[in-house]
């Protein structure tokens, strides 16, 4: 649904050194029904993703969503007991980033040479900073992008409502949740809602297109594949800032 | 059933509480309000979430070895002269006190906040005794009892759904006769309910922990309403969850001071207290004194995956950062326990065929389990409920159901996976309508902002309120487009440094 933001995942990663796989059989992270309590019913999705994503040796597994990326993680506790896919699920996890985590703590890059003049503010998604605890390299990496200015999101730390197949059963729930949020972003008055998760994105936009809400909407992986230069990219080592930890404390 | 505050179904107590304009308004300020506090006061503490490792140790622990501990806690009540009973069941709770209450020839009983007695439905079950006036002394409560009864929105702030004009009408039918500034309120239930403390000869109070080693019961507050309730009262009855309980001071010391800065953002609470029969040389405190420690239902989660929710402190963290508690609020649960706590632990007590939407009403967010000083893993918990519900009773029936099934069968097959890929650019034609669109550049393939009225209940609930980018034609998609695409070259100075792969 959104081919961008694989594109532009692929260009950051190969520019950055990375050569590229895409396994053909692998389909979703089996989120919908998992998380609804279809557990029985998502083995057979899990057990295809470990497949697909096991089917070349590659050194990491990246994907542009920390609650997909999160989803991939559990599959070693869901299926521990599992003689066969434990195991797998246990090496998948072992070497799966989100697509942000995987450029700040693995590549080791602080600048991927973008530039984009604009005022852009950004929805962190719960299930990268909580449970992911990716909380530092998004913004890191949008802060070293050339002529970028951020304004901060008021109520950050709340959910948009999204939740899966919650804002779909409780579209209540879930509509007031979104208004609340796209309220706050709009009164940033920014031209650009960054986001890292395209499905919170998909419900944000959707409510703000439906309300006639003017503003553009990015992924982090467009915003860090627009206008490069590549001169400009920088590693981590080769600045003055410290590494910020993942799984630091929240905002409580 | 005690926990229960509504037989309305779930939708529409929703469709009530998001309607109330004032409570959701002043849910919000009060979680933003707690927000500033809780923070301030955990980052004085300093290392959180060392103290919440320990903190949950010592749950963990209390909860592993808990007929252990409770045996210690009864055999030293009782050595102090107290007395211990164990109810099974909210009727054999509430009806022991009741007898105990008739026993003692009990005129005026105070009461003093908890939340198990308003589990046990105890209130209610005592004033069915002839002669006999019950007061609570909380002033949360008070006001509740006032109001008719009204129920508990939050187990901390049990009347953040009322307003300072709303609680001036209620006190003025009790004679006062001053503004609606909550100071003049407060200082009139004051004189209020003194005058009834001289003369109580009954009274009961929650618990917030038990020790094991001693027999005394730690309580905090910040009215200091539970040190009178039991300082004046002959007789004292004390109830207690059955998970209440702590091995010693040392590990209460821990609990109190995580409870009292998630809770309200304070280092302590005003009054914390460890009390008990009044000993030999001691000038106040019951001369008879009860403790009554309740199961109903509780042990169920015992040995199950949902045994971490007995780790529960009851500070309310959970539903102060809860984005749907902020939305509709403590009765849109219909349970005494709302928010994140309540979806987690109604069901268990109050069994699936009352709660089963409450574990449906979250986003998974997580906030609750960040927040949890006792590290209780409450979305995944949720979750679990989920599973229960759906694998191990089916309760659903619905076409729900029947599409979330298909979808685990689809996602599960690549080959299904990927027709459905290719058809949903055409099928989904007649749902395009083509207008406008104020968000750049998610829709330039198209929208879908309308389905036919036939179209299930899953799929209005999304496109009712939100649009949703068209699929794109298989031509332009990701997968088509890796295919076929030129590797970018990697950028100089990345050659330079050689790259992950050569680590």
């Amino acid at each position: 649904m959104f081919p961008n933001v694989g594109k532009s995942m692929v260009e950051v990663l190969e520019r950055l050194g990375c050569q590229t796989f895409l396994p053909d059989k692998q389909v979703c992270c089996g989120q919908p029904t998992y998380n609804s309590g279809y557990s029985k019913g998502s083995l057979k999705t899990f057990k295809n993703e470990i497949d697909a994503l096991l089917s070349m040796d590659a050194d990491y597994i990246v994907g542009p969503t920390g609650s997909c990326v999160f989803m991939i993680k559990e599959y070693k506790d869901i299926l521990k007991d599992d003689p066969v896919y434990g195991p797998r699920a246990e090496k998948v996890a072992n070497k799966i980033y989100e697509f942000t985590q995987f450029i700040y703590r693995v590549l080791g890059i602080v600048d991927c040479g973008a530039e984009l003049d604009a005022t852009i503010t950004v929805h962190r998604s719960c299930h990268m900073t909580r449970l992911l605890g990716e909380r530092t390299a998004p913004f890191v990496l949008l802060d070293h992008v050339k002529d970028i200015k951020r304004i901060p999101l008021h109520n950050v730390q709340l959910c948009c409502g999204f939740g899966g197949t919650f804002s779909a059963k409780e579209p209540e729930l879930s509509t007031a949740m979104v208004q609340d949020k796209v309220k706050n972003i709009m009164d940033t008055k920014a031209d650009i809602l960054v986001g890292m998760e395209t499905s919170c994105l998909m419900n944000i936009a959707g409510y703000m297109n439906r309300h006639g809400d003017h503003i553009k909407v990015m992924h982090i992986a467009e915003v860090l594949n627009h206008n490069v230069d590549p001169t400009r990219i920088k590693y981590l080592k080769d600045t003055d800032e410290a590494v910020v930890p993942a799984n630091g404390e929240g905002v409580f | 059933m005690g926990i229960s505050t509504s037989n309305k179904p779930f939708k529409e107590r929703v469709v009530d509480a998001e309607a109330d304009h004032f409570m959701r308004a002043a849910v919000a300020k009060a979680q933003d309000a707690q927000f500033i506090k809780r923070t301030a006061s955990r980052r004085e503490l300093g290392h959180w979430n060392q103290w919440r490792d320990l903190a949950e140790q010592i749950r963990q622990h209390a909860i592993k070895y808990l007929p252990d501990y409770l045996e210690e806690f009864s055999d030293n009540v009782e050595k102090r002269g107290g007395h211990v009973f164990f109810a099974k069941t909210e009727d054999e709770a509430h009806q022991f006190i009741k007898e105990l209450a008739i026993a003692k020839k009990a005129k005026n009983i105070v009461k003093s906040k908890s939340m198990v007695t308003t589990e046990i439905n105890l209130d209610k079950t005592l004033l069915t005794i002839p002669g006999v006036s019950l007061l609570e002394s909380d002033l949360a409560e008070f006001i509740l009892q006032e109001d008719n009864w009204d129920e508990p929105t939050h187990i901390v702030f049990p009347t953040l759904h009322k307003n300072r004009d709303q609680i001036q009408k209620e006190f003025q039918k009790l004679g006062y006769q001053g503004d609606d500034d909550p100071q003049h309120e407060a200082r009139f239930v004051r004189g209020y309910l003194r005058k009834f403390f001289m003369k109580a000869d009954f009274g009961i109070t929650g618990c917030n922990f038990a020790i094991a080693d001693n027999g005394m019961i730690n309580l905090d507050t910040n009215e200091g309403n539970a040190d009178i309730t039991m300082a004046i009262p002959k007789t004292q009855v004390v109830v207690m969850g059955m998970e209440r309980i702590v091995p010693s001071m040392k590990e209460a010391e821990v609990l109190d001071n995580m409870l009292a800065r998630s809770a309200v953002g304070q280092k302590l609470t005003t009054y914390c207290t460890f009390t008990g029969k009044k000993q030999a040389g001691e000038i106040d405190g019951p001369d008879d004194f009860w403790v009554v420690i309740v199961d109903d239902g509780r042990s169920k989660a015992l040995g199950t995956d949902f045994e971490p929710i007995l780790q529960c402190i009851r500070c309310g963290a959970c539903m102060n950062v809860c984005p749907v508690y902020r939305q509709i609020g403590g009765k849109g649960y219909g349970s005494i326990y709302p928010g994140p706590l309540g979806e987690v632990l109604s069901p268990i007590l109050g069994g699936y065929e009352h709660f089963r939407e409450l574990p449906y009403a979250c986003s998974l967010c997580a906030a609750c389990t960040e927040t949890c000083p006792v590290k209780i893993p409450l979305h995944h918990l949720i979750r679990e409920h989920r599973i229960v519900e759906m694998d191990d009773r089916h309760l659903d029936h619905s076409m729900t159901n029947l599409i979330l099934k298909m979808v685990g069968v689809g996602t599960g097959s690549p080959a299904l996976f990927g027709s459905a890929m290719k058809m949903a650019h055409p099928a989904t034609k007649l749902f395009t309508d083509g207008g406008p669109n104020a968000v750049e550049p998610m829709y330039d393939g198209g929208k879908i902002d309308y389905v036919p009225k036939i179209t299930p209940k899953l799929i209005h609930g999304w496109v009712d309120s939100r649009d949703v980018p068209r699929p794109v034609k298989a031509k332009n998609n990701f997968r088509h487009w890796y295919k076929h695409h030129q590797p970018v070259s990697p950028a100089p100075i990345v050659k330079k440094e050689g790259g992950p792969e050569d680590e």
